[in-house]
């Protein structure tokens, strides 16, 4: 065999692409690298779009977040396709084992009914916020610039409704898969006084065209106080009434939280630092969002934990204003 | 809920009630904002739905079992790529033109895997019905899948072979490349409803196969294991971006009667569109693959012309009609090819790729596959170059062709009914002459006269001087315009394009694995001319 006596010693004249060389130097470059730099076109765009006739298609105006160079905003947990589907693929068995167990042993049906129906009440209306959040994020990876954020939050788009149908699989673990508790949740959703702040404020950030301001919002403030508040606080409550069925399943939903804001805070971190005005605008958002966010959601956590709210609600606000500061924006 | 709790033994779902429930009423008419703001973009085109719960998303897969089956996909795809990449599978390819051809797809194909990406994020987030959004945002990750695996499945050709290693910057400018990129820019920088007509109907229904079948069987054909087992591990997405395609050509037709002639309109600009994108694969088919599947003439017949008339003969119920200048089509099948060679030889000097005649082996083959016009037309042409080239005198071109303001292919293609006449079409918008390659093109060109004055041509603007690097100057005594484009496209002349049997891609390739650069030639350096 010639040709493997030869070809095993040949050199390659380059390591790598020449946008990642001039970044990192001739070196072979990671996969996460190869496709979330430089991969967008920047220049020599075809056409004014006719849904933006004073914009591109790619069009850095499209936050008044400025950068020198968009790339700066890269993912701490460098997920490419092939990573992220894999590390989900691999949470979703072990998840798999825990919704088995809790089906066969009617983990959820079997809590007290008053336990079972504020389960209903406090989770299942959050299958509607996390679709929400799914089309807040979409937005982000529609309108943002530069594949390091934009693919990013598709992942996160695509996450949002696969923890939309996490909580409906609890809503059947609840209902014995009649689905009554999902129509509960909805007209919760839509009706009850109660969840409407939250709803209202959803709406809101549907109507929000900056998608660095809608991704500081949903990711950060809004998530910030919604995360800590069901899946921990709630989540405690119930479990000193009636263990920790619920739990089990909560977890994944807290776990992926905080890998994801990993990315949430390298983003707002470093687009921060950049200059003076993004931290300006960036705290700004913060403080109007959070504020708002946590205004819609004391009703609700008074309902759910009486008078363990406002403590559980300072706690929360406190944690996510210590976050906040350490990312670099004035709470 | 049951409030007594009774305790029935829980439903057993099956996988469509399943998804049904998982994703049952995730959306809600909003009251407090008004839908028209929240949907900004779903109207203008004037589409007409009434009911968007009839619109299902067609794959009805919940996110963990999508994981799953992707990240299954994932890993066999990569164990593979790992594998050639540990092997040096490149020099397993049976010879250094292929190589050529898979230049042609990293640098004009991936960036249009990420405009679909793109396209669909934005549709993912635009369309007001949940199924459509969700169908949307999976094929959205889908082609970015496609974008990442294309780059990987090919990043290990870059380490040995020129002309890859600026691909994404040579997407943006190069001459050539803009009849991909300007194609997919097209169906971005229109509505949602042309968007989704134009690639997931017009192109991925009936054009996608053509695209698949034999580029993919030209890969494996040609020893190239990574991006065979790339193609066939997209091919299952494929499928469901088919689906896709086919289900909302029905939904547009049945939701009202108004969107038939919008969608008609769409299905004739679209397939026109990707037809003369699709002339850059009839090339590479026909010219670039050491080890031919089948000509592009016999592609064209299979996979448009029978599989294409079953499906408008099935729409016709809905009062659609195949595609205005199918026919077209039709006649060129016999040309395209040929043509397109010709002029990439010619301006081989302003390619980021080597250019080489047919061998005398492939010009009989062409014989036998295009009876009709290949020994009248190109066979004389091709065998005169040779002479020319083996005199040391050969054939070129300095100057770049004028190109078509839609399709932004050099205007050298012929008349549909004369080969022997090149097709010349013009028209007028607003005191200024926009030239065309066809009729196709010029019909596209005058619906929408605003939107393709905005074209980005880059022969124009290299007469126009806007193609130099910043601080080049122009009224320097040794300037030369060609040369400083041909530096802001990033092609670099003697290395990137030319004559293959000069090609330093062609030189290293003989020495590093002891076969010709070309198998139908022979060897062009002593290093295969000693041991063979
Ligand atoms: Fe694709
Ligand atoms: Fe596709
Ligand atoms: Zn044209």
């Amino acid at each position: 065999m010639a040709v493997e006596i030869r070809t095993n010693g040949v050199k390659p004249v380059r390591n790598t692409f020449g946008h990642l060389a001039r970044r990192f130097g001739d070196k072979p470059a990671t996969r996460y690298q190869e496709i979330a730099y430089d991969v967008q076109p920047e220049v020599n765009l075809h056409y004014k779009p006719l849904w933006d006739p004073d914009g591109e298609i790619y069009d850095r105006r499209r936050t008044v977040v400025t950068m020198r160079d968009w790339y700066a905003l890269k993912d701490p947990r460098q997920f490419y396709y092939g990573s992220y589907t894999t590390t989900r693929a691999k949470q979703q068995d072990a998840l798999d084992r825990q919704l088995d167990f809790a089906e066969k042993r009617d983990l959820l049906r079997l809590l007290p009914d008053e336990v079972r129906e504020s389960i209903v009440f406090a989770l299942l209306p959050l299958r509607h916020y996390e679709w929400g959040a799914n089309m807040s994020n979409c937005h982000v990876a529609a309108y943002g610039y530069g594949t390091a954020v934009t693919q990013a939050a598709i992942m996160v788009t695509t996450d949002r409704l696969g923890m939309a149908q996490h909580l409906s699989r609890i809503g059947l673990l609840l209902d014995g898969n009649t689905g009554e508790s999902l129509s509960i949740g909805r007209s919760l959703w839509i009706d009850e006084p109660l969840w409407q702040g939250l709803r209202r404020e959803v709406e809101a950030l549907f109507v929000t065209r900056d998608w660095f301001e809608v991704l500081v919002a949903q990711n950060l403030a809004a998530d910030g106080l919604v995360y800590p508040l069901f899946y921990q606080q709630f989540d405690q409550h119930v479990a000193a009434r009636a263990g920790s069925a619920l739990s089990s399943l909560t977890d994944y939903l807290l776990r992926w939280y905080e890998e994801t804001a990993k990315w949430v805070d390298a983003t707002i971190k470093t687009a921060a630092a950049e200059n003076p005005e993004n931290r300006e605008r960036i705290s700004q958002w913060f403080r109007n969002w959070r504020d708002r966010m946590a205004q819609a959601l004391r009703p609700l956590s008074q309902s759910l934990l009486g008078d363990a709210s406002e403590q559980a609600l300072a706690a929360v606000l406190a944690q996510l204003d210590a976050r906040a500061a350490k990312l670099g924006l004035t709470v | 809920m049951a409030a007594d709790g009774d305790r029935k033994p829980a439903k057993k779902l099956n996988l469509k009630e399943n998804y049904a429930l998982l994703t049952r009423g995730l959306g809600w008419e909003p009251s407090y904002q008004k839908k028209e703001d929240i949907f900004r973009t779903v109207d203008f085109e004037g589409v007409k739905i009434h009911d968007w719960d009839k619109w299902e998303d067609p794959f009805r897969l919940t996110m963990d079992a999508y994981w799953k089956y992707q990240g299954e996909k994932e890993r066999k795809l990569y164990a593979i790529i790992d594998a050639f990449q540990q092997n040096n599978g490149q020099f397993n390819v049976t010879d250094v033109r292929y190589v050529q051809a898979l230049k042609v797809f990293l640098n004009g194909i991936v960036g249009l895997e990420y405009a679909s990406h793109r396209g669909f994020n934005i549709l993912g987030r635009e369309l007001p019905g949940v199924g459509p959004r969700i169908a949307a945002q999976m094929q959205a990750i889908d082609e970015l899948r496609h974008a990442t695996t294309q780059i990987h499945a090919i990043s290990h050709y870059n380490r040995y072979f020129e002309g890859m290693a600026e691909f994404p910057h040579q997407f943006d400018r190069v001459w050539y490349l803009s009849i991909p990129k300007s194609f997919f820019e097209d169906a971005v920088a229109s509505g949602p409803f042309e968007f989704i007509v134009a690639i997931s109907f017009a192109f991925e229904y009936v054009l996608t196969n053509l695209a698949f079948m034999p580029w993919m069987s030209g890969a494996a054909f040609n020893g190239d294991m990574s991006t065979v087992s790339f193609g066939f591990s997209a091919q299952s997405d494929e499928a469901r971006h088919m689906t896709l395609g086919i289900e909302v050509i029905k939904f547009l037709l049945e939701q009202d009667p108004a969107n038939v002639p919008l969608v008609q309109k769409w299905i004739d600009k679209w397939f026109w569109r990707g037809y003369r994108l699709l002339a850059l694969l009839a090339t590479m088919m026909d010219y670039m693959l050491p080890k031919r599947v089948m000509s592009w003439s016999e592609a064209w017949t299979i996979y448009y012309e029978e599989n294409g008339g079953a499906l408008f003969s099935d729409l016709a119920r809905y009062g659609i009609k195949p595609p205005k200048y199918a026919d077209v089509t039709v006649k060129e099948k016999h040309r395209v090819s040929h043509e397109m060679w010709s002029v990439f030889y010619t301006v081989r000097d302003a390619l980021g790729f080597p250019i080489w005649l047919p061998s005398k082996e492939e010009m009989d083959w062409f014989s036998e596959k295009y009876p009709e016009t290949f020994d009248r037309y190109y066979r004389p042409r091709f065998e005169y170059w040779r002479e020319l080239e083996d005199k040391g005198t050969p054939f070129r071109s300095s100057t770049l062709p004028k190109l078509c303001q839609v399709c932004q292919w050099p205007c050298l293609y012929t008349e549909p009914d004369d080969a022997s006449e090149f097709v010349h079409r013009q028209g007028e918008y607003q005191g200024e002459i926009f030239h065309f390659c066809s009729d196709g093109c010029s019909d596209i060109f005058h619906d929408e006269p605003e939107k393709y004055v905005h074209a980005w041509m880059p022969v124009h603007q290299i007469y126009q001087g806007n193609c130099f690097k910043e601080g080049v100057d122009p009224s320097a005594a040794d300037f030369n315009p060609m040369a400083a484009a041909l530096d802001y496209m990033g092609i670099k002349p003697g290395v990137d394009g030319g004559s293959m049997r000069d090609h330093v891609d062609a030189q290293r390739w003989e020495s590093w694995t002891a076969r010709p650069a070309n198998m139908h030639e022979g060897a062009i350096t002593d290093a295969v001319r000693k041991t063979t």
